[in-house]
């Protein structure tokens, strides 16, 4: 055979004999940054392609939630009188809301729907539940720019003390919704129950935490008893984006610091934060555990 | 250059490797408990690939031989880090890459360009490696002025094509190839087998799953031969053949072969 032949010439390779597969998990997705990029950008150009309104449709979506619960609760239930710039707090709350639940159910669902790709490409398979929250943040920005407006007009000015509040808030339904989107994409291939459940899930979360009523009539009803309600992070992050816009939109910020919002806040936002990455961690396990019969498990 | 490397010739290791898949009778809960009341059993094991061991030198062209089902693709998609088996161990050196599912990951919504880059960047190729390839690629696939269209309005051999185009142009260590020249028209095949006959002779370790006889006679210099997930021969390629019985058959595969020569060369994998 021609083969043979020559062998001087030949292509040799000095890199070490290694298993052909990662164990790296997610820090394995931030060596592909370059696929990711280009599989988020697939998913955005992909997803409103051939619709006439096109990008318009992620505003639609959480504007009319808003207009819903702005009108059943703030006008129907009254509390737009009760609490002050109501359609603010709302907002704060939907897009940590929006984004989380976004990041969750399209995550949730990613693997089985990227199965083409799973079962025929070693890319590390954590790259979609992560693409997915990609995706939902991208859709996030724009509606931070509509509160920005809308609580400037309000008598809202930026303060470094808020705006930590602001990222840290992002930051921790960033780590969370990548967590459950992770642990939950890779239980959704082996029971389809999954993305069902985490549908439930999602009503829980809109209900759960103080978005459509303020914290203060939590602390009320539940005579100061708020520990289990503080112990759900997407809490933490709902009330770190209202500090960050809803609290300077107000008469007097110092009063509403004190009176709707939990004592030590910080504390609690660096607990939640904490909270998220242990959940992460586990996730993560759990994800690495269940990959290695992913590809024949997707039908 | 390490030692180590100059000594160390070997480009695939494959020791003791099994993986058993799990046939599923009972989804719903109804079914499982209907089947436990009757105390059937809930599920069933399958030995795909049983106790296979073997080591591939760089340069090396294997053409991994068998029937339907035996696990060849199974055993495949180990190598390429797809599938991980039950027990053993498989190590490969540098980038593997080859015709697999060709266009896996094709967005039908997006154009053949932006496809291009998606599929270029999952086997493995940078944004420079692929901005550089790209001219051969789109020539090599050869769809015109479609590059610009959605791949979901391309012909089924526009978009084989493609995906060939680009995997044949990743510039790989180990260069599999599965289900290859199922599609696309002679030329196209004419085409595929030179560039693959290319990068044979370029010293890549070539990994060839066909049933072609003649092909496999063509492309490589060993033969393994799966039988029910185990390897039963591993040597010559004429002596494989042999062991087959792909050369003596006087049924359909000769009368095909004998049909027309080109077909018997490239072999029509179905």
């Amino acid at each position: 055979m021609s083969a043979s032949a020559a062998p001087a010439a030949k292509r040799r390779v000095d890199a070490p004999l290694r298993p052909p597969w990662s164990e790296q998990g997610l820090l394995e997705v931030f060596r592909h940054r370059y696929i990711l990029t280009l599989l988020v950008r697939r998913e955005i150009a992909a997803r409103y392609q051939g619709s006439v309104l096109g990008l318009l449709w992620s505003y639609v979506n959480p504007l009319t939630q808003f207009f819903i619960y702005y009108f059943v609760m703030g006008v129907l239930f009254g509390r737009a009188q009760r609490t002050e710039a109501f359609a603010i707090h709302v907002f704060c709350g939907l897009i940590i809301v929006h984004f989380f639940v976004e990041t969750m159910n399209a995550g949730t669902r990613s693997i089985v729907r990227n199965k083409s790709l799973v079962q025929k490409m070693a890319v590390p398979r954590e790259m979609f539940p992560v693409a997915s929250m990609l995706v939902s943040l991208f859709h996030v920005v724009p509606q931070v720019v509509i509160l920005l407006v809308a609580t400037f007009i309000s008598g809202w000015r930026p303060d470094p003390v808020g705006l930590l509040y602001g990222v840290l808030g992002l930051l921790i339904s960033m780590t969370l919704g990548t967590a459950l989107a992770l642990m939950f994409s890779a239980a959704n291939v082996f029971m389809r129950d999954i993305s069902n459940a985490v549908n439930v899930l999602s009503n829980f979360i809109r209900f759960g935490v103080p978005m459509m009523y303020p914290y203060s009539l939590v602390n009320e009803r539940f005579d100061g008893h708020t520990s289990l309600y503080l112990l759900n992070p997407i809490t933490e992050a709902v009330l770190c984006f209202q500090r960050a816009f809803w609290v300077g939109a107000t008469s007097d910020p110092g009063h509403t610091i004190s009176n709707d919002l939990p004592p030590h806040l910080f504390f609690l936002t660096l607990r939640a934060l904490l909270i998220c990455l242990a959940v992460l961690v586990f996730a993560q396990s759990t994800f690495s555990r269940l990959e290695r019969r992913i590809p024949e498990r997707l039908l | 250059m390490r030692n180590g490397a100059r000594k160390d010739n070997r480009s695939i290791v494959v020791r003791h490797v099994s993986k058993t898949f799990t046939l599923r009778y009972h989804r719903t809960l109804k079914q499982m408990t209907v089947a436990m009341l009757r105390q059937q059993e809930l599920s069933d094991s399958f030995l795909a690939v049983d106790d296979v061991s073997f080591t591939v030198e760089q340069g090396e062209s294997i053409g991994l031989m068998g029937l339907n089902g035996s696990g060849k693709s199974t055993l495949l998609k180990m190598i390429n880090g797809i599938m991980r088996p039950d027990s053993g161990k498989v190590l490969t050196r540098g980038r593997t890459a080859g015709l697999i599912a060709t266009g896996a990951g094709f967005h039908p919504q997006l154009t053949g360009r932006d496809n291009v880059y998606l599929n270029a960047a999952i086997l493995g190729m940078s944004e420079a490696e692929t901005r550089r390839k790209f001219d051969d690629i789109v020539e090599f696939a050869d769809i015109g002025r479609f590059l610009d269209s959605p791949v979901g309005h391309y012909s089924s051999g526009m978009f084989a094509r493609l995906g060939f185009a680009v995997a044949i142009h990743v510039d790989a260590d180990i260069f599999l190839a599965d289900e290859v020249l199922a599609v696309g028209d002679r030329p196209f095949k004419k085409k595929c087998l030179a560039k693959m006959q290319e990068i044979r002779d370029s010293g890549t370790t070539l990994f060839y799953v066909s049933h072609a006889a003649g092909s496999v006679r063509k492309m490589c210099d060993r033969v393994l031969v799966l039988e029910k997930g185990r390897l039963t021969f591993d040597g010559g390629v004429d002596e494989g053949i042999k062991f087959l019985h792909y050369d003596d058959d006087d049924s359909e595969e000769n009368a095909l072969e004998s049909e027309s020569e080109m077909d018997e060369e490239m072999g029509a994998d179905i």
